[in-house]
């Protein structure tokens, strides 16, 4: 066996883990130990009940003392599990880590075999290979990069607040990166929350004025992430702030410019009140709204439509904030991490025909019902209809875009429970009789089963099961000009017709429409349905697959307030996990140019999906930036000069793996 | 690509006007049509409610006929009936899901010296017109505008469901798209695929013509100047009983019941013979549905 011997004379030491019952059940784990005894250059080769153990681990170290072995090869898991494990047992016993070669016969041999015989010889085939190869290692050394203190949080809802304050609050700077004119997402539209009924603006506004006068925190609202560059520690992100034409620094938010605008009433569909309500084209998203700065709309705005307007509203303005030439502006900042809490949307209710919505004007979604009720909504906090009736009939239909084939599988999680708050409030607003159509009521929170049972007391009408139409089909005369839900009510078993004067569509909760965009723009993955993709749903639950971003809120999910904002202060504790270790370890797995060999021909540029080649233009030569190479080694493979390589996978230690992988006798070998 | 058509029984007797108007409007429009060699019953309802595998083999004898009388890769089988439709849909879904059901059928085609290979695709006329021909070429060639009819689109029960292939299950709108490209104005009308009764107006007299009942006064209610069906059965069912509901629970209704097919004729500006309007027996007239609150309902 040809090798580098750079410590010498090649030892050997082999081990092989039955992994309880998952290895040693199909393999026969003794042959392999007495197989790869046989193996050259193999001094030590040994069988264990459980490697990864303590004990597992420390038979190594006394081999390597004992036995003066310089290689070390450990058959059980997958590399992904314990590689990380067995490379510091490695590196504890005094070798270079890398000294050190996994072979997994677990996922790939004794999962997915069931027989003994073929099972054990696949196992010492493998291991023949890793003997090969091992001789080839070489030491390496791993490189560390320092961590930028700073983070970027996008997205200003719920999640978002608090996650930039907590990092705030621990000293670290972040800049909020919120798309809307304001902070504060989705719950600022909310009226109270369950199961506390606490009232959303009450609890979420000081948060929101905590962020803008925070020192650690630099907001940027009606911003959006333009590009994000680098890696875990050093990020660049490109933010483009689009113009609200109004100086920022110069408002004051006294709204007198509205108050005088020509327009004396709004004729353009409000956001904030989800097309309830008019506003002008110069706004405020609402009351409370932060920063407290109005905005023109330049679509309606007639400066902006024909340049022939009184401009009344700069007359008003006595701070001279207004600035119709404004332009959009880019900035730049640089951070270590990213915390992504873009959120989601609600489900689109006109997607399920037979519920009317958009057709029959009593038809609301549950959004829309939230502004409806609340006091600084569109009226005042007066139920009143779209047809000016105040209802004496609510009924609320479940589960719409959610636990349907037709639409999303998913369960939204936060519709029965806000299903039942709205009923609630709905009761107390009109002292309408409310029914609550159901396929399961999921209470599974703090408190939220008792919540259900106070519902249950106050007269709530519960009918269980999926509803099949709204019409205004009227076959009684207690239909005539009434909303009719039609239902199976699979307690009793017979199908009902309930006439009501207003339907609830409680909307499933989605992936944001360009959640796919803001997926590529950060180069982290998204699960089936969309939401964003967790590193690992049990024990990973706010890590990505890129190093230095986290994700919180909705956006993983759906999630109620609570969850979102634990969730929110886990994705906060890993970046400042992050932060404060101060440097990140590089694997050393890296590919690195041959200079000699290299004739700037640049084709490896354009293959690096990581943007980590570029050229060195004084020395006609590719150069790979060591801490953006994942080692994906697609540029080795595809420069034509053969003039890159990859550490822990040079042409030498592949070719005598494969060669040793496809060699039939071991006595044979080498 | 030519489609091979697929009469069935209803289209040769009770539903005439539908194969009528349906033959008239594809040559009209140039989309070649081919009736199907030595088809035989489709093995609907009373066949598929007493032994299913007998009503797969017949469907599937009419299946295995269409592939070997078609020259292109995938075959296309237009039944135009709704009850022709679902069975040869489910049996071809069947053939194809099933191995054993596959298996039994073509052992028994076997016999007559066929087999199926699941190659056909069977379509309803709507979604051959929207789909494959498309509503601007349809639109294009109106000669007729039906300008101010009011129509309620009548969808049943068999066309969209189980199968939805080209339509809402539950809220179908292919042929509202169609009577709105004639010019005419479909109603909003929740019951478009409520149940017409089916056979129950000659078993079960009393549940079938409550059924209708509801249909046909919701229909007047809502204005509408007449229901296009594209089923025989459900145009049978609504046209033929309204005197019989009338009487018994005292309704005034009186409403022609036309096949969407014999609109669109009338639009492109065909023969009104030739689209079988004389078969229905309230006939709207031509001046009644090119200006529908002309005339009395007394004139038909």
């Amino acid at each position: 066996m040809p090798g580098k011997q750079t410590n010498g004379e090649i030892r050997i030491g082999f081990y092989v883990c039955h992994c309880g019952h998952n290895i040693g059940q199909t393999v026969d784990v003794k042959a392999v130990a007495a197989y790869a005894e046989k193996l050259p250059h193999v001094v030590v080769a040994r069988e264990y009940k459980y490697m990864c153990s303590d004990p597992g681990q420390e038979l190594i170290g006394e081999d390597v003392r004992a036995s003066k072995l310089n290689r070390i090869i450990v058959a059980s898991c997958s590399p992904l599990l314990h590689e990380h494990t067995f490379r510091t047992a490695v590196e504890k016993a005094g070798l270079n880590p890398f000294f050190f070669q996994m072979v997994n016969i677990r996922e790939n041999v004794s999962w997915v075999h069931t027989d003994t015989a073929a099972a054990t010889q696949k196992a010492n085939d493998l291991v023949r290979a890793a003997v090969h190869r091992v001789a080839h290692h070489v030491p390496l050394e791993k490189k560390h990069v320092a961590i930028d203190p700073a983070v970027l949080v996008v997205g200003g809802g719920i999640a978002g607040i608090h996650a930039a304050l907590t990092l705030a609050n621990a000293g670290k700077k972040v800049t909020l990166v919120e798309r809307e004119a304001t902070i504060g997402g989705h719950m600022a539209k909310f009226d109270k929350t369950f199961p506390t009924l606490d009232c959303a603006a009450c609890i979420l506004t000081p948060k929101m004025s905590q962020v803008k006068n925070h020192p650690n925190i630099t907001l940027w609202t009606y911003s959006e992430v333009a590009s994000v560059e680098g890696f875990v520690g050093n990020y660049t992100v490109r933010v483009r702030r689009k113009p609200r034409y109004i100086n920022e620094e110069l408002c004051v938010g006294c709204m007198e410019c509205i108050e005088k605008c020509v327009y004396k009433e709004g004729k353009t569909s409000d956001e904030f009140n989800v097309g309830l309500s008019k506003r002008k084209p110069v706004y405020i998203p609402f009351p409370q709204a932060t920063p407290q700065v109005v905005l023109i709309d330049p679509e309606v705005c007639i400066e902006f439509k024909s340049g022939k307007c009184k401009k009344t509203c700069v007359e008003a303005c006595d701070r001279d904030a207004i600035d119709f030439k404004q332009k959009e502006t880019v900035e730049e900042i640089r951070v270590g991490t990213i915390i992504l809490a873009t959120g989601f949307k609600t489900f689109d209710a006109r997607r399920v025909p037979v519920y009317g919505y958009g057709k029959y004007p009593n038809v609301y979604t549950s959004l829309e019902v939230e502004r409806l009720v609340n006091a600084s909504g569109p009226t005042g906090g007066e139920l009143i209809l779209r047809d000016g009736r105040r209802p004496k009939t609510v009924g609320i239909i479940h589960c719409v875009g959610s636990r349907d084939k037709n639409t999303n599988r998913w369960c939204s999680r936060t519709c029965c429970m806000y299903s039942l708050k709205l009923a609630h409030l709905l009761k107390e607003h009109t002292d309408a009789e409310v029914y609550n159509f159901y396929i399961d009521i999921r209470a599974a929170g703090k408190t939220y089963e008792e919540f259900y049972d106070k519902l249950l007391e106050e007269n709530i009408h519960f009918i269980r099961g999926r509803v099949a139409e709204v019409t205004d089909w009227a076959v009684r005369p207690s239909e005539e000009g009434r909303l009719v839900i039609r239902a199976e009510d699979t307690m009793i078993g017979i199908v009902r017709r309930v006439p009501v004067d207003m339907v609830v569509l409680a909307v499933g909760m989605e992936p944001q429409t360009d959640a796919g965009d803001v997926r590529r723009l950060f180069n982290i993955s998204c699960s089936t349905e969309g939401f964003f993709l967790e590193r690992h749903p049990k024990l990973a639950p706010v890590d990505t697959f890129t190093d230095g971003i986290f994700i919180a809120g909705a956006c993983q999910g759906p999630k109620d307030i609570p969850d979102s904002v634990a969730q929110a202060g886990a994705a906060a504790a890993q970046a400042l996990a992050l932060i404060d270790r101060g440097e990140i370890e590089l694997e050393p797995n890296t590919a690195y140019v041959e200079a000699e060999l290299c004739s700037g021909c640049k084709t490896c540029l354009g293959l690096c999906p990581y943007h980590a080649i570029t050229r060195n233009e004084e020395l006609k030569k590719a150069e790979i930036n060591e801490a953006l190479c994942k080692g994906c080694g697609t540029c080795v493979a595809g420069c034509p000069s053969g003039a890159i390589h990859q550490h822990l996978f040079e042409d030498d230690m592949i070719f005598s793996e494969l060669s040793g992988l496809l060699e039939p006798q071991p006595a044979d070998c080498c | 690509m030519t489609y091979l058509y697929y009469p069935g029984c209803s289209l040769r007797s009770t539903g005439r006007a539908y194969e009528e108007s349906l033959l008239t409007v594809f040559r009209a429009l140039e989309i070649p049509l081919k009736e199907l060699d030595d088809w035989n019953c489709c093995g609907a309802t009373s066949y598929v409610s007493i032994d299913e595998t007998d009503a797969f083999a017949l469907a599937a004898r009419n299946l295995a006929l269409a592939e070997a009388q078609s020259s292109d890769g995938s075959v296309q089988l237009i039944a135009p009936c709704s009850a022709c439709y679902l069975v040869l849909s489910k049996t071809e879904r069947y053939l194809e899901d099933y191995p054993d059901v596959n298996a039994k059928i073509n052992a028994a085609l076997d016999r007559a010296g066929l087999r199926y290979h699941g190659k056909v695709d069977v379509r309803h006329p709507l979604d051959v017109l929207v789909n494959d021909f498309g509503l601007e070429k349809i639109a294009k060639r109106i000669k007729h505008p039906l300008t101010g009819l009011e129509v309620a689109c009548y969808y049943g029960c068999q066309t969209v469901r189980p199968f939805a292939t080209y339509d809402h299950p539950q809220y179908p709108e292919t042929m509202d798209k169609i009577v709105k490209v004639l010019g005419a104005e479909p109603i909003d009308w929740p019951l478009k695929t409520r149940c017409c009764g089916g056979s129950l107006t000659g078993t079960i007299q009393e549940a079938g013509l409550r059924l209708n009942r509801a249909l046909l006064k919701e229909a007047k209610g809502r204005d509408a100047d007449l229901v296009a069906t594209c089923c025989p059965l459900c145009q049978h069912n609504l046209e033929c009983y309204q005197p019989r509901i009338n009487r018994m629970y005292d309704e005034d209704i009186d409403i022609p019941v036309a096949y969407f097919t014999q609109l669109m004729g009338i639009a492109l500006g065909c023969d009104e013979r030739e689209l079988g309007m004389h078969r229905l027996m309230k006939k709207p007239s031509l001046k009644h549905i090119m200006h529908p609150k002309g005339a009395s309902a007394n004139a038909w």
